[in-house]
C-alpha cells in the first residue's frame, strides 16, 4: 500500500460559483465550479481520482456536507459529476436547481491512494460501476493530457444504455484505450455486448493478465476500481484471484451519500 | 458568513445534536470503505500481537476468543461524513489485551492484513474506550466491514477502527499510518471536525 505521502494542512472552505451545469444522465449532471482561490499560492490543484468535499448553506444556516469526485483533469476546469440519491438533499439540489452563478463552498481535494499520473504507468485496468466511472474518467482526461500512451482497459458496468455517464465521450476513446460495456438490466436492441453484472469469467476475459507484471518490469497491471459496494468487492476479489497482487488493485466505494 | 446557496433547505429531519457530531448525516446503512481488495486470512493462520512493549504478546485466535469479552452498543463516526447509531459489537477491551503489559508508550500502531496502519494515542486504548470485536450486530464479523477482527475506537473517527486489525505497535513517538500520510488528521476527535490534518 505504497503511494506517494502528501501531509500539510489543508486548505479551509473556499467559496466556488457554478460556472456551467450539463446533463450526462436522467440522474446525473456535471457541475463546472469556478474557486476563487484557485489560481493562487494553495490554489486548488487536484490530482486524478481525487474528490472534493462540497458545503452547502440554505438561508436559514443550515448547512450540508458531502464528498463528490472530481471528474476533470488536474489543470481542466473544476468539474464535478453528481448522481440524484433519491433523499439525498446536497445530491438533488446540485442536479436539480443549481444553475450558473449559484454559490456553494468546497474543501480539498482530498485523498492521495485512489490517483493515478502518468509516471504511474500501466497498463492500467479500471473498473467502474455506475457513477464510480466519476474519477476513472478524471484518468481517462489525465492521461490524455499528459500525452500518456499507458494502454487502458474500461470495464464500464451501466443498468442501461441511457445510464452511461460520459457516453459521448467514451464512444471515441483516445488511442490506446478500450472500453467495455456490461448493461446489467436493459440492453438496445441488437447489443452484442456484455449483458450481466460483473463475474470472474468476465473479468478473466477483459483484465490485463495479471502475468504480465513480472514481464513488463514496471510492476504491471495497475488496477482502479470504483462503484458501489457489492460491484467494487467482487472486482477486487476476481482480480487477486486473477493473480493481481493486492498492492495493485486501489478501490473506492460509494456508500450512502446524499 | 459562508454563501447561502440559493434555494437550498433542509430535507431531512434534524438529527440529535447531542449524537451526531458537527458536518455528519444520520445513515442506516453500513457503507464500506478500503483503499484496496478485502483480505482473507485463514483463522487457523491468524494471529493478534501487541509489539513494542517489554515482553511482546501475542495470541492465536482460540486464544483471544477464549478471553473475556464483551457486548456493546455505541455510535459510529465516518470521516466521509456518515453516522451510525446504536450499533451493536461484540469484542475484547484493549484493558484486558494490554492489562499486565509493562510499558510506558504514549502512542500506538494497529496494523492489519492488506498493509494498513493507523495510529492512536495509548490513553485512547485504555478506559473502556477501546476493542477488537469480532461481532457486530448480533452475527459474526462480515470481511468486507473488517471481519474476522477490526478495531473499534468509537470516539474516534471510524478509519481509526482498523478493519482485518493483526496486532499494536507500541510507540514512544506518534507515527502517522495509512490515511495520515494522505492528509488525514492525526487524532480525528469527530467533535472538534478534525478531519484532516491540521484541523
Amino acid at each position: 500500500m505504497a503511494g506517494t505521502a502528501v501531509r500539510g494542512r489543508l486548505s479551509t472552505w473556499q467559496t466556488a460559483t457554478v460556472a456551467a451545469v450539463s446533463s450526462e444522465t436522467a440522474r446525473t449532471r456535471t457541475l463546472r465550479l469556478e474557486v476563487a482561490e484557485r489560481a493562487g499560492p494553495g490554489a486548488f490543484q487536484h490530482r486524478a481520482g481525487q474528490h472534493v468535499d462540497v458545503r452547502l448553506t440554505a438561508d436559514d444556516g443550515y448547512q450540508a456536507e458531502r464528498a463528490y469526485s472530481i471528474a476533470s483533469a488536474p489543470g481542466e476546469p473544476l468539474a464535478i459529476t453528481v448522481e440524484r440519491v433519491d433523499d439525498g438533499e446536497v445530491s438533488s439540489w446540485l442536479t436539480q436547481e443549481a444553475r450558473p452563478g449559484d454559490l456553494m463552498e468546497v474543501r480539498g481535494p482530498i485523498g492521495g491512494y485512489f490517483v493515478w499520473e502518468s509516471a504511474f504507468g500501466g497498463p492500467l485496468l479500471l473498473a467502474a460501476g455506475g457513477s464510480g466511472i466519476v474519477p476513472l474518467r478524471a484518468m481517462l482526461r489525465e492521461r490524455a493530457r499528459a500525452g500518456s500512451d499507458v494502454p487502458v482497459r474500461l470495464l464500464y458496468s451501466s443498468r442501461s444504455w441511457a445510464d452511461v455517464i460520459y457516453a459521448s465521450e467514451l464512444d471515441f476513446p483516445a488511442e490506446g484505450v478500450r472500453v467495455i460495456h456490461t448493461l446489467t438490466r436493459s440492453q438496445p436492441p441488437a447489443w452484442t455486448g456484455y449483458a450481466r453484472r460483473v463475474d470472474q469469467p468476465m473479468l478473466a476475459e477483459v483484465a490485463w493478465p495479471a502475468a504480465s507484471a513480472s514481464a513488463g518490469g514496471g510492476g504491471g497491471p495497475l488496477a482502479y476500481v470504483c462503484g458501489p459496494t457489492s460491484f467494487v468487492e467482487t472486482v477486487a476479489a476476481g482480480l487477486v484471484a486473477l493473480g493481481y497482487p493486492p498492492g495493485r488493485v486501489r478501490t473506492e466505494r460509494f456508500g450512502g451519500t446524499g | 458568513m459562508p454563501p447561502v446557496s440559493r434555494g437550498f433547505h433542509r430535507k431531512r429531519a434534524a438529527a440529535p445534536a447531542d449524537r451526531i457530531p458537527p458536518g455528519q448525516y444520520l445513515t442506516r446503512d453500513f457503507p464500506v470503505l478500503s483503499a484496496g481488495p478485502t483480505p482473507r486470512t485463514a483463522l487457523s493462520r491468524w494471529t493478534f500481537s501487541i509489539e513494542g512493549g517489554h515482553e511482546p504478546k501475542s495470541w492465536t485466535w482460540e486464544e483471544f476468543r477464549a478471553l473475556p469479552s464483551e457486548q456493546l452498543t455505541t455510535d459510529i463516526h465516518c470521516v466521509t461524513r456518515w453516522s451510525k447509531l446504536d450499533t451493536t459489537w461484540e469484542g475484547v477491551s484493549l484493558d484486558v489485551l494490554l492489562e499486565g503489559m509493562e510499558h510506558d508508550a504514549p502512542y500506538a500502531l494497529a496494523f492489519s492484513d492488506g498493509g494498513y496502519t493507523t495510529n492512536v494515542p495509548v490513553a485512547d486504548l485504555l478506559g473502556g474506550q477501546a476493542w477488537v470485536v469480532f461481532g457486530y450486530g448480533g452475527g459474526p464479523l462480515g470481511a468486507e466491514h473488517g471481519g474476522p477482527a477490526r478495531l473499534l475506537v468509537p470516539h474516534l473517527y471510524f478509519w481509526k477502527s482498523a478493519k482485518w486489525v493483526r496486532g499494536i505497535r507500541l510507540l514512544d513517538r506518534d507515527q502517522p499510518g495509512f490515511w495520515e500520510n494522505y492528509g488525514y488528521n492525526m487524532y480525528g476527535d469527530p467533535w472538534r471536525e478534525q478531519r484532516y490534518a491540521g484541523d
